[in-house]
């Protein structure tokens, strides 16, 4: 069913990766009768293909291409050249996600004007708002299938969850339950309910979790509108004399260079290969890189204030059993600066098995202190803490001219510093969490550091005007008309919630404008 | 392309006693390592290829200082460093291990293996913990040790699931002491 396009054929659109963002655009144009060529750098895998094992998966589909970091994060000295935890492969990350899918609250739309002048940071608000992306936020859950929203059930909570709910609860926490998320809690959209395996990150093997590769991808190839080049990396996109995109290069399986002709393109590789896709594809009309005429391309780079706490117990949890993301505290997650920070977190079960634990647990550390902590894996309980970072210009995606790829291009360097209003929210946090396992009785607690960047948002930020950003309220770059950014990297602020349901509200979204002004010609 | 649409198809269409019976047809591949054999004292150790067999020695005794877990035998260690007895890696090993002698040598022990207690072969260890090739044997470690199947069982952990059909009917929620 497949369409197969022509590599001369311009009436196209071309997206770049498939993704959150841009495997949900590509079925969502494929449905409304646009043609699109989808290039994805990595291969395709399916359920029966995924392995539950952490470092075998994380081979399978982890991006491991080159790149460098630099900053004073954690990261950058214990998996320097592992800025980021995320996939190469058909379906992007959401092979890997957990799904914890919450919308945005109203004010996280406007952080610039409900927050302040916070020194140091860049912040914006979204030129949208709460009320504009409720019905595609609807239409999102819907798609994704997410529990507690539409009249879905929550899911049953497993042995991890069941240690943090009583935590939190004696603590006072109120909005404490199973999360709302992308894993059905009965079968849903011809897939199997959740069958509580445990390895949600390595890509689950049961079709439960929502993933593009399995849902949109195939739905849009169905159509006969939509050819996905598996294997192929996008290396650059072309542009005529009046400023507009004309097609992208890309190196095939074999590494040939080949050069696909579009209407549109959209970009859609995350938020270090987007942003690097467009400071690759400079010309002389575009010294600095497409789109690129506010400076802000590669800026404002945001991963979510991010920790985790582990706490062990003198009798047994086994957390890895059941869902990964298990339930979530939403209590801290509102806008309340007498803690001393601006912003909001979630708190979120999490676990690891035995190696990613020993990887994670505490980067470099060995010794007496680190494994009577490994000692007590089974008697352990984890939970994520997620929470809005700032926004700052000089965290940033460059590229760095000394390192290149397979392909001889350039790979992108990650700086990356704590703004003083994510340390403190990360020590307020810490202090929660230990708490939350104090008060069941844990007789050690580790307050573990962030792991390499699971969400990474912002390095092509929407913007009102043209000056402060890239794209505009609809991911539409303000200087080049027939050219999108279609995923995280879009993001304006980054709220304390996980972005995924915001980038999949927004791609649909982003697909009915696209379809509208191409049928009415201004496209 | 064919392939993966075809087999999403029938993924959707599966029924999970399917999708069990195809699994642990898949894990029949799944086979845990050679099965080594501890053998008493030592013995090991005097099988090595390229190392010297008191470096070999001197080397499993510095995985255990690095990552002790006293209810972790000594053939675990062993698989876990097994890879630098080649003789690729062996000249870097025994430079090594001369180093960790001398600093061994420099608080009045004969070698490093004669230090008696563990906090004080830490105190060497600490002191060279910057060194390429400290972090060159903790770093493997982490993987060498931890990633190995054998070993999960003795940390409680079940490892894969999938093939018995996950927790749901298997105690995914079954704490009793809450
Ligand atoms: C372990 C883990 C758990 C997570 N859990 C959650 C969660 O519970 N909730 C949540 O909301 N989010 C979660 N996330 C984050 C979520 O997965 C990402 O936010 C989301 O997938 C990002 O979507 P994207 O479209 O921006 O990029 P991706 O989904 O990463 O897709 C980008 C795609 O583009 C491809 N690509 C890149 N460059 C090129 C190129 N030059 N040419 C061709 N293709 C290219 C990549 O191979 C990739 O397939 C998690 C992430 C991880 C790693
Ligand atoms: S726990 Fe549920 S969602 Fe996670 S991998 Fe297993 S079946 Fe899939």
């Amino acid at each position: 069913m497949t369409a197969p396009f022509e590599q001369t054929d311009d009436s196209v659109v071309v997206i770049i990766g498939t993704g959150a963002g841009g495997g949900v655009l590509a079925n969502e144009l494929a449905q409304k009768g646009v043609s699109v060529v989808s290039l994805e750098a990595g291969g395709r895998y399916l359920p029966e293909d995924f392995i539950n094992d952490e470092w075998e998966s994380f081979g399978q589909l982890a991006w491991t291409d080159p790149r460098t970091t630099s900053g004073d994060w954690r990261v950058a000295k214990d998996f320097s050249g592992l800025p980021a935890w995320i996939v190469k492969a058909v379906g992007g990350t959401t092979t890997h996600w957990a799904g914890a899918s919450l919308r945005f609250q109203e004010h996280e739309w406007k952080a610039a004007t409900t927050y302040g002048e916070v020194q140091g940071a860049n912040l914006l608000d979204w030129p949208i708002d709460a009320a504009e992306m409720a019905p595609w936020y609807e239409k999102a859950e819907t798609k994704l299938g997410v529990t507690r929203t539409g009249g879905r059930p929550g899911l049953p909570g497993n042995n991890n969850y069941k240690v943090f709910e009583k935590g939190a609860k004696a603590l006072g926490y109120s909005e404490v339950h199973t999360g709302r998320m992308a894993i059905n809690s009965e079968d849903y959209d011809g897939r199997l309910a959740c069958q509580q395996t445990g390895f949600c990150f390595q890509g689950c093997k049961w079709g439960a979790k929502w993933s593009s590769v399995y849902t949109d991808i195939e739905y849009g190839e169905a159509t006969g509108n939509l050819e996905v080049r598996e294997r192929c990396h996008a290396a650059r996109i072309l542009h005529d004399d009046s400023g507009k995109v004309t097609g992208v290069e890309y190196f095939d399986a074999d590494g040939n260079l080949q050069m696909q002709a579009a209407r549109i393109v959209c970009v859609a590789g995350n938020s270090f290969e987007s942003p690097r896709l467009l400071l690759n594809s400079a010309s002389s009309m575009f010294p600095d890189g497409l789109a690129n005429s506010s400076g802000q391309v590669g800026r404002n780079y945001m991963r979510h204030m991010t920790g985790s706490v582990y706490g062990v117990f003198d009798k047994p949890v086994r957390m890895w059993r059941g869902t990964t993301m298990a339930g979530i505290v939403q209590d801290e997650a509102k806008h309340d600066p007498s803690r001393g920070f601006v912003g909001g977190f979630e708190l979120e079960t999490l676990s690891l098995g035995l190696p990613f634990m020993a990887a994670f647990l505490d980067p470099g550390a060995w010794g007496r202190e680190f494994t009577t902590a490994l000692d007590g894996y089974e008697n352990m309980a984890g939970l994520w803490i997620v929470g809005e970072d700032m926004p700052q210009e000089t965290n940033r995606v460059t590229l760095n001219h000394d390192v290149t790829d397979q392909f001889g291009l350039p790979v992108v360097n990650v700086h990356f510093d704590d703004h003083p209003n994510d340390v403190a929210m990360r020590n307020y946090a810490y202090e929660k969490g230990m708490a939350i396992y104090d008060a069941v009785g844990a007789t050690r607690t580790f307050p573990t550091p962030p792991y390499p960047s699971t969400h990474n948002l912002g390095t092509n930020r929407m913007s009102e005007n043209a000056r402060d950003g890239v794209v505009n309220k609809w991911g539409q770059t303000h200087d080049v008309a027939n050219l999108f950014v279609s995923d995280g990297s879009q993001f304006t602020t980054g709220a304390a919630e996980n972005p995924t349901l915001t980038i999949v509200a927004l791609a649909i979204r982003q697909a009915d404008h696209i379809a509208r002004e191409m049928s009415a010609g201004t496209l | 392309m064919q392939k993966s649409a075809s087999s999403g198809q029938a993924h959707r269409g599966l029924t999970r006693r399917q999708l069990l019976s195809r699994a642990s047809a898949a894990g029949a591949s799944f086979v845990v390592g050679a099965g080594f054999i501890a053998a008493p004292d030592a013995a090991w150790a005097a099988e090595t290829v390229a190392l010297k067999p008191g470096s070999f020695a001197t080397l499993v005794q510095m995985a255990r200082d690095i990552y002790p877990h006293d209810h972790v035998s000594d053939e675990y260690y062993v698989i876990a460093v097994r890879g630098y007895d080649s003789a690729e890696a062996a000249e870097g090993i025994e430079a090594g291990i001369a180093a960790l002698d001398a600093a061994a040598q420099g608080r009045g022990h004969a070698s490093y293996l004669a230090v008696s207690w563990e906090r004080e072969r830490v105190d060497i260890l600490r002191a060279m913990e910057d060194s390429p090739f400290f972090q060159q044997i903790r770093g493997g470690l982490v993987t060498g040790l931890y990633n190995q199947k054998a070993v999960w069982p003795l940390f409680g952990y079940e490892g894969e699931s999938f093939s018995e059909g996950g927790y749901i009917d298997r105690g995914f929620d079954d704490i009793a002491w809450l």
